[in-house]
């Protein structure tokens, strides 16, 4: 089991830079997701760390070892592709055994830990298959044998779930995590996804643009984003944001919507400074409807016609239109909402985020 | 009838319409072949009727026994010209496809500059008919020393198929996903190991095939041979059927005879080689 380092990672391509110098540590058996919207340059990143893909600037480190122009076979890691890249000539037993007969392994070792291996992943039945003739979610568990099979320092998970449907990708991402749990080492996963990643990660890291935006445990990035793109991207349905002009006490939307300033930020931002006042669906809740976040709640009343409701069964999506612009707010113990009825919507204040209009860092620290 | 009966009629005339077709096709593409097979059994007299005499009155292997009897007695050095054509094909198409192999697999996984310029150049040559390079060949060659050698013929016939083979087997890799080299590398593989034990497995029908091709064009070429050999040291099965015609005469029996000693080994490869040629294999590699 081992760390990972980067150190101001650099990858370009061309002149083209798609990763900015990015800093990251993984600590030993450590589950780090990457998330981030497509090109964001988390699969480059992923792919410099296995060695398929050459720095351009940095350094990368595998258990302290400076592994920059080390080939793949020499890192110590395994690596789940998006596309599974089974070997289609191979049977299940010989993908899964294939990394072991290239090290020269004897024959009675390579069976031994291929069928320990079936055995943690139920592939037992399948193991003279050819992957042509296995379903989605069993070459799935076949590309996580074959990475377990190696027994390495460092897993790495390039998008494994998202040619699934919704229900198998469930399943496997509970198979994951206790295969996490049961060889308990050190993991990158890459996804898009961002419930993967919440669900999964010890600590997520936030990409965008090459960029880190921000590096943080589950908890961390949905209730402290450090970013108005993290509060943005974090969250489903994503956070309602809006600008801002700060007056005295109050903030001022476009067409003259007013909120009080939250109490948290009064003696962070001055008067006339430009926002983004951001707040989560779950701290905008029809009256009576919601879950107080406790005595601290501060609570701001607006009535507001619903344009439209999205029911989920045991929730309700609630639009509606405050200041110029269409807000998503969460109602628990749903009631039946039509179109143009009124509703009095609770604002949770305490809860409130603001993000600097021009940078779009957070406001909170 | 009602409508389903109808529609089983319908559907068993197309059939046999379809069938009838195919049987007719196969028969045009087949008939010269069994034309030579039958030609080089019968007489003379029997080749030149007219109107054609279909079946054949008798039938005797004299020309198959002639052309092996030696020289002087209507035979022809059919032993060497076998070695020749089989050492020029065999290598010629053993380099071709190993230039082949490289050049379609850079083709195939690698970016560099000018790539499809030199691509498209490769397609051009083959653009030029073989018998328009002949002359200028022939006189390179007689500057170089190497007319009426293996050697002069060898490199002739990879320069005739690399194009082709470089074309082939870039498409058949193409269809191996990257993906798939990179797992192997991952998995302990150096370049040259992944190389072997993953992308050559899954592009092998499209070298078999790439080879079939190579070798057919070596054997059954011509043109080229015809001017760049001359004796029995280097002369080529092809070449070979020109000792059957004589200043005023054509010997089209023996020649047919020839033509059916050439065609065995040819179809016998094709044969052994067919059962590579299986398609799909790449299927379950990447996705669901």
């Amino acid at each position: 089991m081992a760390t990972v380092s980067l150190h101001s990672l650099v990858k370009r391509y061309g002149n083209i830079p798609v990763v900015h110098g990015i800093d990251l540590e993984v600590a030993d058996r450590e589950f780090i997701a990457l998330v981030g919207p497509s090109g964001c340059g988390k699969s480059t990143t992923l792919r410099m760390i296995a060695g398929l893909e050459d720095i351009s600037g940095g350094e990368i480190r595998i258990g302290g070892n400076l592994v920059n122009d080390l080939p793949p076979r020499s890192r110590n890691i395994s690596m789940v592709f998006q596309s599974y890249a089974l070997y289609p000539h191979m049977t299940v037993a010989e993908n899964m055994g294939f990394s072991l007969k290239i090290a020269g392994k004897p024959q009675t070792e390579i069976a031994a830990r291929v069928a320990e291996a079936a055995k943690t992943l139920d592939l037992e039945a399948l193991l003279h298959r050819r992957p042509s003739q296995l379903s989605g979610g069993q070459r799935q568990r076949v590309a996580m044998g074959r990475a377990i099979v190696r027994n390495p320092e460092v897993f790495l998970f390039d998008e494994p779930l998202s040619n699934l449907d919704a229900k198998l990708r469930t399943q496997m991402r509970i198979e994951i995590k206790k295969l996490h749990a049961k060889v308990n080492s050190t993991v990158i996963y890459v996804t898009h996804d961002q419930v993967e990643a919440m669900t999964l990660a010890d600590r997520i890291v936030i990409m965008r643009d090459g960029h880190i935006e921000q590096v943080g445990t589950p908890e961390d990035v949905f209730r402290r984003p450090a970013t108005r793109f993290v509060a943005g991207f974090i969250g489903s349905p994503p956070m309602n944001l809006q600008e801002a002009t700060v007056e005295d006490g109050k903030l001022v939307f476009a067409g003259g919507a007013t909120l009080p300033l939250p109490r948290q930020f009064h003696d962070k931002v001055e008067a006339g400074r430009k926002v983004v006042f951001g707040l989560r669906p779950d701290d905008l809740y029809p009256t009576g409807h919601g879950i107080h976040s406790g005595e601290q709640a501060e609570v701001h009343e607006v009535e507001k016609a619903v344009t439209l409701t999205e029911p989920l069964g045991n929730e309700t999506l609630v639009f509606t239109e405050f200041a110029g612009h269409e807000w998503i707010s969460r109602m628990l113990n749903p009631k039946l909402l039509k179109p143009g009825e009124k509703v009095k919507l609770s604002f949770d204040l305490s809860q409130a985020h603001l993000f600097d209009a021009g940078t779009g860092m957070s406001l909170r620290a | 009838m009602d409508r389903n009966a109808a529609h089983r009629v319908k559907r068993g005339l197309f059939k046999a319409t379809h069938l009838t077709l195919l049987f007719l096709a196969m028969a045009i593409i087949c008939l010269p072949g069994l034309w030579i097979v039958l030609s080089s059994l019968r007489p003379t007299v029997e080749i030149m009727a007219k109107p054609p005499v279909w079946i054949p009155r008798e039938i005797s292997f004299d020309a198959y026994i002639a052309m092996f009897s030696g020289v002087g007695q209507g035979g022809i050095p059919v032993i060497e010209y076998f070695r020749n054509s089989l050492i020029i094909s065999v290598t010629s198409t053993v380099i071709a496809l190993a230039v082949g192999m490289a050049g379609g697999y850079a083709f195939a996984r690698h970016r560099f500059r000018f790539k499809s310029s030199i691509f498209l150049g490769f397609m051009l040559t083959r653009t030029v008919p073989g018998i328009a390079l002949s002359l200028p060949l022939f006189f390179v060659y007689a500057k170089l020393g190497i007319i009426d050698t293996h050697f002069g013929l060898i490199l002739a016939y990879v320069a005739l198929n690399v194009p082709f083979t470089i074309w082939l087997i870039d498409g058949f890799f193409r269809q191996v996903p990257k993906d798939l080299a990179e797992a192997a590398q991952i998995d302990g593989c150096t370049r040259w190991q992944a190389f072997w034990q993953v992308e050559f497995p899954l592009a092998r029908p499209g070298i078999a095939s790439a080879g079939i091709f190579a070798f057919l064009i070596s054997w059954n070429e011509f043109a080229l041979a015809s001017q760049l050999t001359r004796s029995t040291s280097s002369k080529t099965l092809p070449v070979g059927l020109l000792d059957y015609t004589a200043e005023f005469t054509i010997d089209w029996r023996g020649m047919c005879a020839l033509a059916v000693v050439m065609i065995i080994p040819a179809l016998t490869l094709t044969f052994i080689v067919q059962k590579h040629l299986v398609s799909g294999l790449t299927s379950g590699a990447v996705k669901g």
